[in-house]
Parts: C-alpha cells; sequence; structure tokens
C-alpha cells in the first residue's frame, strides 16, 4: 500500500511541470506557491498515510480527526531555566514552556486517539522538521558551493554533532536536552571553525572552505572513533545515534526544533535571489550589485544552525539534504525562489515516508534506523532521474 | 514559444512608457542619483539625467574632472605580482573609449578595478564622481555594469531570468523592482536576444550566451559600460552589430563606454578614442588616427605592423607582420599597383625610411604610400613623367640604399632605376610578364618574392655596407 502511495505521489510531483511559455510562464513567486500547495498536499497525505502505518493499524478517518485534534495555537509561551550538568558543573539551559488552545475536538475512538498524538505524531512530525531543514539547508549548500556533491554536512557540521552526541554518551553527560544540546553546539562550532579556518582577509573562498571542511571532517571522524573506542556499553546506542533516528522523538524536541527550522528557512528564502545570482561566480555577483562576502557568510551560518538543530534531534540523517534537492531541480528548474521552498517541503514528505519505512519495517533486533531507509531508498531513485532526465550538471 | 512580445508584457507595455512606467524611474533615479533608470527617459529628458551625471556635457574630449570613469595613478596586482603601475584613464559620458594592448598588459585587470572586484593598491577609481572601492556593491552596480569576458553562467537558467538578474540592484530583499520587466524586454530586444528568452543559457552558442550577458549589462541601465573582449567569440556580423549597440548607447543615452578589444581595426573604428596599454602602463590614450602608430604599436605589442587607412570605413586597420627584421636604411619603391603597395607596407612595417616613385596618382601604391607617410613622387596617370618628377626621383633614388622594383612599371620608370647599385625585383611572375617584354633591360642583383622582400633588402643592404 505503501509504495502504492509513493509511486502515485512521484507521478504526480514528475507530471505536474508547468511548460514554460513566452507568453504564459508563471512569475517565481506564483510558481513558488503552486509547486508549494501542491507538495504540501503530497505531505499532509504522507503524514496521514503514515499515521494509519504501524503495530496497531488505524484508518483514515480516525488519524485525520485524530490530527485535527491534536492542532493547537499556542496562546502563552514562557521560559524556564533548567540546568545543564557536564563534567562536574551545572549549565544553565532555557526551556520553553508554552500552553496551547486546540481548535478541533473531534469525537473519535480514544486509543486510536493516543496512538496517534502520543506516539505516531510526534515521530512524523519531528521527521517532517528534520526533512524540511535538511532539505533546504542542502538546496543552500548545493547553491552556494556551486557543487552538485555539497549537502547540509558539507562544512562538517554532521561530525561536529556526532563528536557532541558520542561524547555525551561516552562520557555519560546528563541533563535536559543534554544530548540534543551537546550535538547542536558541536555541530556550531564546528561549523564556525572551519569557517575561521577558510578565511583570510574577510574574504572566504569556496574551494578553501570546501577542503578546510574535508579536513576538519576527517579529524573529526577519528575524535568521534576514538570516543566510541572508549565507549564501553554506551557502544550501541552511540552507533545507533550515528545512524540517525526519530526513536525516541516527542512533541517536546519538535517545539524546540520547529521555530529553528522555520526561521532559518524563512531567512534562506529572503536570500534565494542572491543564491540565484551566486550561481554565476562571485565576480559577476559582486558586479551585479551582492555584497558577496557579507551573503556567504548569512547563507552559511543559517544553513548551519539548520543543520544543526536537525541533526541534533535525529542523528546524522544522510541522503536528505543531497538527494531531495537535486530531484527537485529536475522538476522545477534551478531558480532558488522555486526550488528552495519546494525543497524543503518535499524533504519533508520524503523523510516522513521514509521513516514510515523504518517504523513498520520489522526486521531481527528492532527497528531500522531512518538514515538506512533514506540511503537504500534515495540513492536508486535517484540515479533512476539521473539515467532518465539527462541532467549532467548543477 | 513564438518570438515577439509576449501578451501579458505586450499589454503592459504602453503604459510603462507613457505614465506609470516613468513614474517608477523618477523614484528609482532620486532613489540612487547617479543611474539613469529607464534608457527611454533618458532620451527623452536628456537634460534631467545630465544633472544627475557630473560633467555630462557630451564633449568626447574628455578633461579628466569632466569624465564620469576617472581612473587616476592606479596601482594593482595579484598577490606579488605588479600588474598595474600607475594607470591614469578618464572616459567622458557619451564617449566610448577602447582599451587595447598585449595578452597579460592588465586590460582585465583595469577593469576589475573600475567594477570594483579588484581593490587597487594606491590610486583612485571614481565612477560619476563616487569613489567605487568606498560604495557598497549595491550602489557600484547602479554605476557602472560589466560585460565580463567569461562568465560562469549558470546553464540551467532560461536567458530571461539571467537577464532580470541584471535588475538585481534595484531589488529590494523582500520586493521586487517593477521596472524589471520592460527593462529587460528592452534589453533583449537590444540585443537580439529575445528569440531565445525561454532557452536555457546551456542550450545557447558561445556567441549568444555573450549576447545575453550584453543584455543583462544592459538591464542593469549604468550610466557606464565596460566591456571585457565583448566580440570575442562573436561571427563578424555580431562584432559589428555588438559595437554599434554599444556605439549607440553611447550616442543616445550618454554612456560612458570603456572596452578592451583585441581587434585594432575595430577599436579603431568605433571607439572615440584608444588607450593603449601595454606592461601595466598606459602608453597613449588620444583618437585612433593619433594613437594606432607603427611605433606604438610595435612598442605594445612587439610586433610590426602597417598602419593604413581602410578605403571603406574611413578608420585605421591595422596589418601586423610577424616581428623578424629590423631596417635602419632607406629603402626606394619603384613600380605601381598592388605588388608595390605590398612592399612599401611590408618594408615600412620592418621599420626601413620607405620612398616611393614615380608612382600613378590614384594608384593603389600610392594610396598605401600615402597612408604609410612615405615621401612619394607622383604623376598623372597615364601622361609621361615630366622633368620635376623624374628630378625628386632621381634625388630619392641618390638617398636610397637599396631599391625594389615591384609589380609594373612603365619604361620611364625602368629607365630611371636601372642604374642604381642595388636594385630588387620582386613581385609574381605576371608581373614581369606585363611589363611589356623590356624585364631584361633592367640589372637586377636579387629577386625576392613579396612577402621576404624585408629579408632580402636586408641581405643586399649588407653587401652593400661590406662593399664600402
Amino acid at each position: 500500500m505503501l509504495r502504492k502511495y509513493l509511486a502515485t505521489a512521484t507521478a504526480l510531483v514528475l507530471t505536474m511541470r508547468p511548460t514554460r511559455r513566452a507568453d504564459g510562464r508563471l512569475r517565481p513567486a506564483a510558481r513558488a506557491l503552486v509547486w508549494s500547495a501542491a507538495l504540501t498536499a503530497v505531505l499532509v497525505a504522507v503524514v496521514l498515510v503514515s499515521a494509519t502505518i504501524g503495530p496497531v493499524s488505524l484508518t483514515l478517518p480516525t488519524v485525520a480527526k485524530a490530527a485535527l485534534n491534536a492542532v493547537g495555537v499556542p496562546t502563552s509561551v514562557g521560559v524556564s531555566l533548567g540546568g545543564l550538568s557536564a563534567f562536574g558543573l551545572t549549565l544553565p539551559m532555557p526551556t520553553v514552556k508554552a500552553e496551547y488552545t486546540y481548535l478541533f475536538d473531534f469525537p473519535v475512538d480514544r486509543t486510536g486517539e493516543v496512538i496517534v498524538r502520543r506516539i505516531r505524531l510526534p515521530r512524523i512530525v519531528l521527521g517532517a522538521v528534520v526533512g524540511f531543514a535538511l532539505a533546504s539547508a542542502g538546496t543552500v549548500m548545493q547553491g552556494f558551493f556551486r557543487n552538485p556533491m555539497a549537502d547540509p554536512s558539507i562544512i562538517g557540521v554532521s561530525s561536529g554533532a556526532a563528536v557532541g552526541a558520542v561524547a555525551t554518551i561516552a562520557l555519560s553527560i546528563s541533563g535536559p536536552f543534554g544530548l540534543q544540546l551537546s550535538a547542536f553546539l558541536g555541530a556550531i562550532l564546528t561549523a564556525f571553525a572551519v569557517y575561521l579556518i577558510a578565511t583570510e582577509n574577510g574574504h572566504t573562498p569556496v574551494a578553501t572552505l570546501l577542503l578546510a571542511g574535508v579536513a576538519v571532517q576527517t579529524f573529526l571522524g577519528a575524535v568521534t572513533s576514538y570516543l566510541l573506542l572508549h565507549a564501553g556499553e554506551d557502544l550501541e546506542q552511540a552507533i545507533y545515534w550515528m545512524m540517525g533516528n526519530l526513536e525516541n522523538a516527542a512533541w517536546d524536541e519538535v517545539a524546540v526544533t520547529v521555530p529553528v527550522a522555520v526561521a532559518g528557512f524563512l531567512v534562506l528564502l529572503a536570500y534565494a535571489r542572491d543564491l540565484n545570482v551566486l550561481l554565476l561566480g562571485e565576480e559577476d555577483a559582486h558586479t551585479l550589485g551582492i555584497e558577496v562576502e557579507r551573503t556567504k557568510r548569512v547563507l552559511l551560518a543559517v544553513s548551519s544552525v539548520v543543520t544543526a538543530a536537525a541533526v541534533a534531534v535525529a542523528g546524522v540523517i544522510g541522503f536528505v539534504g543531497l538527494v531531495v534537492p537535486h530531484m527537485m531541480r529536475l522538476v522545477v528548474g534551478p531558480d532558488h525562489r522555486v526550488l528552495l521552498p519546494v525543497s524543503a517541503i518535499a524533504g519533508a514528505a520524503f523523510l516522513v515516508a521514509t521513516d514510515t519505512v523504518a517504523r513498520a519495517g520489522t526486521f531481527p533486533g528492532g527497528t531500522l534506523p531512518v538514515g538506512i531507509v533514506t540511503a537504500a531508498l534515495g540513492a536508486p531513485f535517484f540515479l533512476y532521474l539521473l539515467r532518465t532526465r539527462e541532467v549532467h550538471s548543477l | 514559444m513564438s518570438p515577439g512580445l509576449p501578451g501579458p508584457l505586450a499589454a503592459l507595455l504602453p503604459i510603462v512608457e507613457s505614465g506609470s512606467g516613468s513614474a517608477s524611474d523618477t523614484e528609482a533615479a532620486v532613489d540612487d542619483g547617479a543611474a539613469p533608470s529607464d534608457p527611454s527617459a533618458v532620451s527623452d529628458a536628456s537634460g534631467a539625467s545630465d544633472s544627475d551625471i557630473p560633467g555630462a556635457h557630451g564633449t568626447p574630449a574628455a578633461r579628466a574632472d569632466d569624465a564620469l570613469i576617472d581612473v587616476r595613478d592606479v596601482v594593482a596586482s595579484y598577490g606579488d605580482t605588479p600588474v598595474l603601475e600607475g594607470v591614469s584613464l578618464s572616459v567622458a559620458p557619451g564617449e566610448f573609449v577602447g582599451l587595447v594592448g598585449p595578452n597579460g598588459a592588465g586590460k582585465t585587470t583595469l577593469l576589475k578595478t573600475i567594477n570594483g572586484v579588484v581593490a587597487p593598491d594606491a590610486g583612485s577609481v571614481r565612477v560619476a564622481g563616487e569613489d567605487v572601492h568606498a560604495l557598497s556593491s549595491r550602489a557600484a552596480s547602479r554605476r557602472v555594469a560589466t560585460v565580463p569576458q567569461d562568465t560562469t553562467l549558470a546553464f540551467e537558467f532560461p536567458v530571461a531570468d539571467v537577464v532580470e538578474m541584471g535588475r538585481t540592484p534595484y531589488h529590494g530583499r523582500l520586493t521586487s523592482d517593477p521596472a524589471a520587466a520592460a527593462v529587460v524586454e528592452r534589453a533583449l530586444e537590444r540585443t537580439e536576444t529575445a528569440q531565445f528568452r525561454d532557452r536555457t543559457v546551456g542550450s545557447l552558442s558561445g556567441g549568444e550566451r555573450q549576447r545575453v550577458v550584453l543584455a543583462r549589462a544592459l538591464a542593469q541601465e549604468t550610466p557606464a559600460l565596460l566591456l571585457d573582449e565583448p566580440t570575442g567569440s562573436l561571427d563578424v556580423n555580431h562584432q559589428i552589430r555588438t559595437l554599434e549597440l554599444v556605439r549607440d548607447l553611447v550616442e543616445t543615452e550618454g554612456t560612458a563606454a570603456l572596452a578592451a578589444i583585441h581587434d585594432l581595426d575595430l577599436a579603431a573604428r568605433f571607439c572615440d578614442r584608444i588607450a593603449v596599454l601595454a606592461d601595466g602602463d598606459c602608453l597613449a590614450i588620444g583618437p585612433p588616427a593619433e594613437v594606432v602608430t607603427r611605433d606604438r604599436l610595435r612598442t605594445a605589442f612587439d610586433a610590426d605592423a602597417a598602419v593604413l587607412s581602410n578605403p571603406v570605413t574611413g578608420t585605421r586597420s591595422v596589418t601586423p607582420f610577424p616581428s623578424t627584421v629590423d631596417l635602419n636604411c632607406r629603402v626606394h619603391v619603384a613600380g605601381s599597383g598592388p605588388a608595390a603597395a605590398r612592399a612599401l607596407a611590408t618594408l615600412s612595417a620592418a621599420g626601413a625610411t620607405v620612398t616611393a616613385g614615380v608612382l600613378p596618382a590614384g594608384d593603389v601604391a600610392a594610396t598605401v604610400a600615402a597612408d604609410l607617410g612615405v615621401e612619394t613622387v607622383t604623376a598623372p596617370p597615364f601622361s609621361p613623367v615630366d622633368a620635376a618628377a623624374e628630378a625628386a626621383a632621381r634625388d630619392a633614388l641618390a638617398d636610397a640604399a637599396v631599391v625594389v622594383l615591384a609589380g609594373a612599371a612603365p619604361p620611364s620608370v625602368r629607365a630611371l632605376v636601372r642604374d642604381h647599385a642595388c636594385l630588387v625585383r620582386t613581385g609574381a611572375p605576371a608581373d614581369a610578364a606585363r611589363s611589356d617584354g623590356a624585364e631584361d633591360s633592367v640589372d637586377t642583383i636579387a629577386t625576392s618574392p613579396v612577402d621576404t622582400v624585408a629579408e632580402t633588402v636586408r641581405e643586399v643592404a649588407a653587401d652593400r655596407a661590406d662593399r664600402e
């Protein structure tokens, strides 16, 4: 059943490419809206179908009602200080508390509602946010580096997150959001370090950045391996985190990740036109009025934060940020004003779908980390597109 | 894909050109001060735009303080390699200046210091009265647009989108420039790229792509336009059309254009002034007729060239020869027709002090001799050589170390030269056959094809010097 849905969704996406005609071409904003609306519909469908799948089979109406009942509007937001203890120190750590008003109250089977709201939806929504964040950052990084192999982690964000997370696991640091926070900090610090290494006299050549990223990733890989050697009985947990999974998703994580991802995405979207011009090369971009170095700093910083937020809650999920932007570029073309929102929503749908496979797939020893599924499904589909659409450049 | 205006745009255009368009143009002009927003607005109300551009008096012979582009003592380097060593140059509004010079002379670097890409180590670059390097790149790109030599074009973008990127300095972060559609349409039409509007840049040929980049620069609507080898990959037709377009911009809209051009003939034909750049230094700047000279080309390019006047365009035409021989002697060329013309040009390019005669007035060789500044004895065509001409010719012959008899020569001319000690015969056998069977009456010491006449003359002159 799932395969059928996925195939239908794919066919829908591929056949809806609007033809370009001199006297009928939609403006980029309109194209972005049309495509986003279509893909949002696909995303909602994927979310609802995904929520029906699991050890307990639920019907679509039950899921739809339960999901609508879960739609809440925050009425008050408060920040309280919690604490994170590490190495005997307690670091202050703000926690966001919000009160929600729920809009709907459909009569629904109680068990079904609990399963949907408490178990399946948090994971599905978190998957959607993570996919959204990774695909946005991946789109921006591919444009930024003018390199089709660029992904959100190209400047070492994921490696940094891995060091942070594995250190937390191996050294048994605890605290609210301890694992996520240290992964996030590791990611941000790494991105910042790579940027500093590659910058000279206020200029950050893209090629230097790329190579510095590769070198730092290699180094951090060594650090992670060393920490793993000393992880002892925590080894399995650490490895599992590094494979990328949404196993322990909860609404708290959603509440922290959504604002970061959405705010970051909006900033990136505001820079979509600049990103298009940057594709012409930095000198041309400068003569066309782009403040090249400042724009590069903004794009790098924001996409690193967005990626770090995703990686912190879901571990290293590869391939979403690499493949989804490519798939969408084949469909909607290279204009980032259209490509960025479309990729982001497609990334959300893609990760929800692949995580559904991960949840539903039974194999000896438990469930499958979603990172394995994204790579296993994404790569062949990408190769199929590559061979059939004859696209060989960015 | 139908050519011509798309429906919605066609509907828009009249409105834009008459009423609302000029309102938004005024806003843009007020917003920036320097950039004329719509070319039509500029030509309609040139008085208003002149007040925006300092010194827009349209006098091609620019004084530095009238200049729209004013480069003073600019020093620039790539790392430790000095590229520009104190270059000064200015371009007035309504003036087209060509930048010529050998490879590696620093032409591209000079253009990059003007558009703000390369920061000079010393000196100043002002465009429309502002120091380019103190401006934001947004403000700079409203003053100066660049057609780069090669562009990493994002190949999957449609042509219209690439041209629209020229409006980048007029867009807000979240808002779009309202004039963009009309300006882009105009730029597409002026560069004859409108028919490619919806094709991706990657599907175009190199020359078509270059015109797209030119359209992008036009869409920037700047008072200054820089072009780096704009005709580099264009066919002859589009070379001319592109330069005509630049000329048109310069004349109708008061654009200050500066173009690096390799083709000296094209530069001389289209530019008001030419600047010769060599070894990071500006050797000369002035009208083509003054600047494009054999001596200067020799200094700048290390190549011998015959600088003639193109009879069709009336502008300078440069025929370069590989620099192999350096003649320091006086050579007299007798004979007429194309062979004599070629001998004159070759010998002149090789550095000889050339005299010619007796030539029938109006002969191709006489025209070439006049262009080359060769001292020439002429006689009216189809009439015998008179006494005065004969005396003048004898004087020239007496001073010449070597005499070259090239092409067809009447018996009177052959009689004049036959006694000279060093007589070289050049020209195709056909020329000899035409000389009414009297060839054997001339005693030559060497014969040479016209291509190598300079080498032969050098050998003959050297022999003569040895003998004396």
